[in-house]
């Protein structure tokens, strides 16, 4: 049930707006009159402490609304917060597609805003830095590549183009330092534009999407269950977590539920996915730090847990163990003995890991007030996960948005660890901790394990135009996913907004605490994919 | 100090002897999918990237499979198909032509025998192996190239130097500069956004130089394809020498196909992966 207060607020903040339940029935949608009304009904839920969870717009010309829509959605997060999502639908006439930008009031709108002006041609007025952000050099003007009548199956050559207005700061003395795409290790592309003064970093524009390959436009029109693989693609190091927030938004759409030890399975799949991410993720910190015993250590210990998702999963990324419906493959009592030895090893590897960090002064100094973010800005910029807890936000997707194990009667407690400091040996801390609640998390999930159905069949075609919503903690931190079908039962239009779109404008702030030759240490503390964030 | 020291010497060696010992995956990996000649094969709508595909023949239906397409998913091995393909363990796939990674067989017909296709033997790139391995010797420095990766490829090449794979000790090593590289290994599909990086790239390495496709994305375009933001696979932009199927390749696959670009192993025929009837 929503609560009156909320209700009453939003009467008074956006009037004329329309209340109705859904995508869930714990959810709230406010139809306003117009996008102008935007603003108004963004301050009222801000005011309710709430935080931007998602943008979505959608094409909805060839229907009888004849229009683009664009949600803004939100979300409580905290303990004890309800699992609610709030969606402002605001209707845009396709002949005149402009809503007032939020931006300058929720600086976490920042990228989708841009986003939807690149994919869609809906243009937030009053954005303060309206430049292009998904689609580079060269684009066709006035070519929107998620609109319907767009076909997507066809390649957009490159054409030549003037340089990327990048955001620069001049002076006497000042030096512009470009790194990127393409970096000097193996890393994912991005370009860094570095303004300095000697090694102190004055200003870092961040340019992304290299890695854009048009997922969401891929998915659209297969079959939901076809578009699994998709969505399981997306990002190496998340496979699990997305392969499951698809599938949570897919059954809400088909009215089923997966059965509990399926839920059971899913909930050590993510947590295993957690685990060696932030076992390795501790290993390639010491890299930035030049402890090459800590990075060794990361990376073999990170490997004895990725051989054993071999053997549960058939793949080491755990790619096929979720699937719509409930999990694929069971975990029977011989590969439970081999998941208990190989977390046992992995805790002591992992105390004696930071053991030795921490009793290391010259690697401490290096990571001690290292890459500050403060905390309020990582309220403004709606921050998710482990970057968000070591920087004093108490967030986490697993209790704010149940899911897996965590839903149902009689759930798991998840104890959330945060950290005030808000720099990278913040950060290490909370992975360290997390890492050991996730070895807990698994040995009591496999503890409830009662034989049971793997899987219920979702029935072909799916129920058309519905609406799955769904948020699931990544190792990097919630990610949220939003799935339509179209009248046959396909996907008519999917949407993944993963933890890093959210924290990589974090990551430039935070470098602007620090010095160049410290980047890779601050980059490597947030360790974000670039490949969730483009797409 | 004393510590690290201490525990360096309790860990032991935990490096692997591949390639000179065999690797054995574990009993659930999904490897190269077995089609078993004349029997009830799925059709092409099944495999959710398009890697199966048929055709017919004087009335008989041939399926065809492409591994280089192929993201190793298993639906295809799933019911009701589970008598006609099974995931085999072979790891091994790295071919030197698309033609090498297509097997093609005879369906629904329990005498028909593997149509066995007899690829064309692809003198370009035999020819710039020898090439390659009189100036290069044995050794091999590559950059990475992430063309639009998922990012899985780029930690599994990540992974080739932790201290269990430690490719460096069989003389191969990544190295920061395109200029200092024998070639290249890319992963993805060539994303819109970074094509003119990747020429850029690839150019500032001297010849000649290997350029291996890393995983399906890049091996065929894999789950991405052909797009507005993908060129569907490295091939459309430049000669690839050597494909490493996979989704992602285990580290040791793409051990396997750097050790075949430089001709210190033989690639494989997909030919060869038939199930016997």
């Amino acid at each position: 049930m929503i609560d009156s207060a909320l209700k009453d607020a939003l009467r008074t903040g956006a009037g004329s707006a329309i209340h109705e339940a859904g995508p869930r029935p714990s959810d709230l949608t406010l139809r306003l009159a117009g996008p102008g009304d935007l603003p108004a009904a963004a301050a009222v839920l801000m005011g309710q402490s709430m935080t931007l969870a998602t943008v979505v717009a959608t094409d909805e010309t060839a229907t009888t609304d004849g229009d683009l829509k664009v949600r803004y959605i939100f979300e409580h997060t905290g303990a004890g917060a309800p699992d609610r999502f709030v969606t402002l639908l605001a209707s845009v006439d396709p002949s005149h597609p402009e809503v007032s930008s939020l931006t300058t009031a929720v600086p976490a709108a920042n990228w989708h805003e841009r986003e939807m002006q690149d994919l869609f041609g809906i243009v937030p007025i009053g954005h303060p830095d309206p430049r292009p952000l998904v689609v580079h050099d060269g684009w066709p003007r006035g070519v929107f590549p998620l609109r319907k009548a767009f076909d997507g199956t066809q390649r957009v050559l490159v054409e030549p183009a003037n340089e990327f207005p990048h955001l620069v700061a001049e002076g006497e003395g000042v030096f512009e330092i470009p790194v990127g795409p393409i970096h000097a290790g193996i890393i994912e592309p991005g370009h860094f534009r570095f303004t300095s003064v000697g090694e102190t970093v004055l200003h870092l524009d961040a340019r992304l999407f290299y890695t854009h390959r048009g997922l969401e436009k891929r998915m659209e029109g297969l079959s939901p269950l076809d578009a699994f693989y998709v969505a399981e693609r997306i990002c190496g190091v998340c496979s699990v977590a997305h392969g499951l927030g698809y599938c949570e938004a897919l059954e809400q759409i088909a009215g089923v539920e997966a059965p509990l030890r399926a839920r059971l399975i899913r909930s050590i799949a993510l947590e295993l996915e957690r685990l060696y991410n932030h076992v390795g993720d501790i290993g390639n910190i010491c890299a930035g730090a030049s402890f090459h015993y800590g990075t060794a250590t990361g990376s073999r210990l990170k490997e004895r847990l990725q051989q054993m998702n071999e053997r549960l999963a058939g793949n080491r990324f755990l790619r096929g163990l979720v699937v719509p419906g409930g999990a694929n493959l069971d975990l029977p009592d011989g590969l439970l003995r081999l998941l208990t030895v190989t977390l046992e090893d992995t805790l002591r590897g992992l105390d004696g890991l930071m053991g030795r960090i921490e009793a290391n002064p010259s690697i401490v100094d290096r990571l001690d007030d290292t890459g500050v973010l403060q905390h309020e800005a990582a309220l403004d910029l709606a921050v998710a996960g482990v970057a968000a807890r070591a920087s004093g936000v108490d967030r986490d997707a697993r209790r704010d948005h149940p899911h897996g194990a965590f839903a149902g009667p009689d759930p798991t407690i998840l104890n959330v660890a945060t950290v005030p400091d808000g720099d990278v040996m913040a950060r290490v801390t909370v992975r360290a901790l997390e890492a050991r609640e996730s070895i807990r998390l698994i040995d009591e999930f496999a503890r409830r394990l009662a034989p049971g159905p793997l899987r219920v069949a979702l029935a072909e075609p799916l129920p058309g135009g519905r609406i799955g919503i769904s948020a699931i903690e990544s190792p990097r931190g919630e990610a949220v996913h939003w799935l339509r079908t179209d009248a046959a039962g396909l996907v008519d239009r999917y949407h993944l907004r993963s933890p890093s779109y959210h924290n990589w404008p974090a990551v430039a702030l935070a470098a602007e605490t620090a010095i160049v030759p410290d980047f890779p240490l601050v980059n490597k503390s947030f360790e974000l994919c670039y490949s969730c964030t483009d797409r | 100090m004393l510590r690290i020291l201490l525990n360096a010497l309790r860990t032991g060696v935990v490096t692997t002897r591949y390639p000179a010992v065999p690797s054995v995956p574990p009993d659930r990996f999904r490897g190269a999918p077995l089609l078993r000649p004349g029997s009830h094969l799925p059709p092409p709508g099944v495999c959710p990237v398009g890697a199966i595909s048929e055709h017919f023949d004087h009335g008989q239906r041939r399926v065809a499979l492409d591994l280089a397409r192929c993201v190793f998913c298993g639906r295809c091995a799933e019911d009701p198909w589970a008598d006609a393909i099974a995931m085999g363990r072979d790891f091994e796939l790295a071919a030197r032509s698309r033609d090498d990674m297509r097997i093609e067989v005879i369906a629904d017909d329990p005498a028909g025998a593997a149509v066995g296709r007899t690829p064309d033997p692809d003198m370009q790139s035999a020819r710039a192996s020898s090439e390659i391995k009189r100036v290069l010797g044995r050794s091999l420095h590559v950059r990475h190239l992430d063309a639009g990766s998922c990012n899985a490829c780029d930690w599994e090449l990540t992974a080739l130097l932790n201290p269990v794979y430690d490719v460096r000790r069989l003389g191969i090593d990544f190295v920061a500069s395109p200029r200092h590289a024998d070639g290249v290994v890319v992963t993805g599909p060539v994303t819109r956004n970074l094509e003119t990086a990747v020429r850029r790239t690839v150019e500032a390495i001297p010849e000649p130089r290997v350029v291996i496709a890393v995983g399906a994305c890049a091996a065929s375009g894999g789950i991405v394809g052909v797009g507005y933001a993908s060129a569907g696979g490295v091939d459309q932009i430049l000669p690839v020498d050597v494909y490493i199927p996979g989704c992602p390749p285990r580290p040791e696959a793409i051990l396997f196909g750097i050790l075949v670009a430089v001709g210190r192993l033989d690639a494989r025929r997909a030919s060869s992966l038939l199930q016997s009837t």
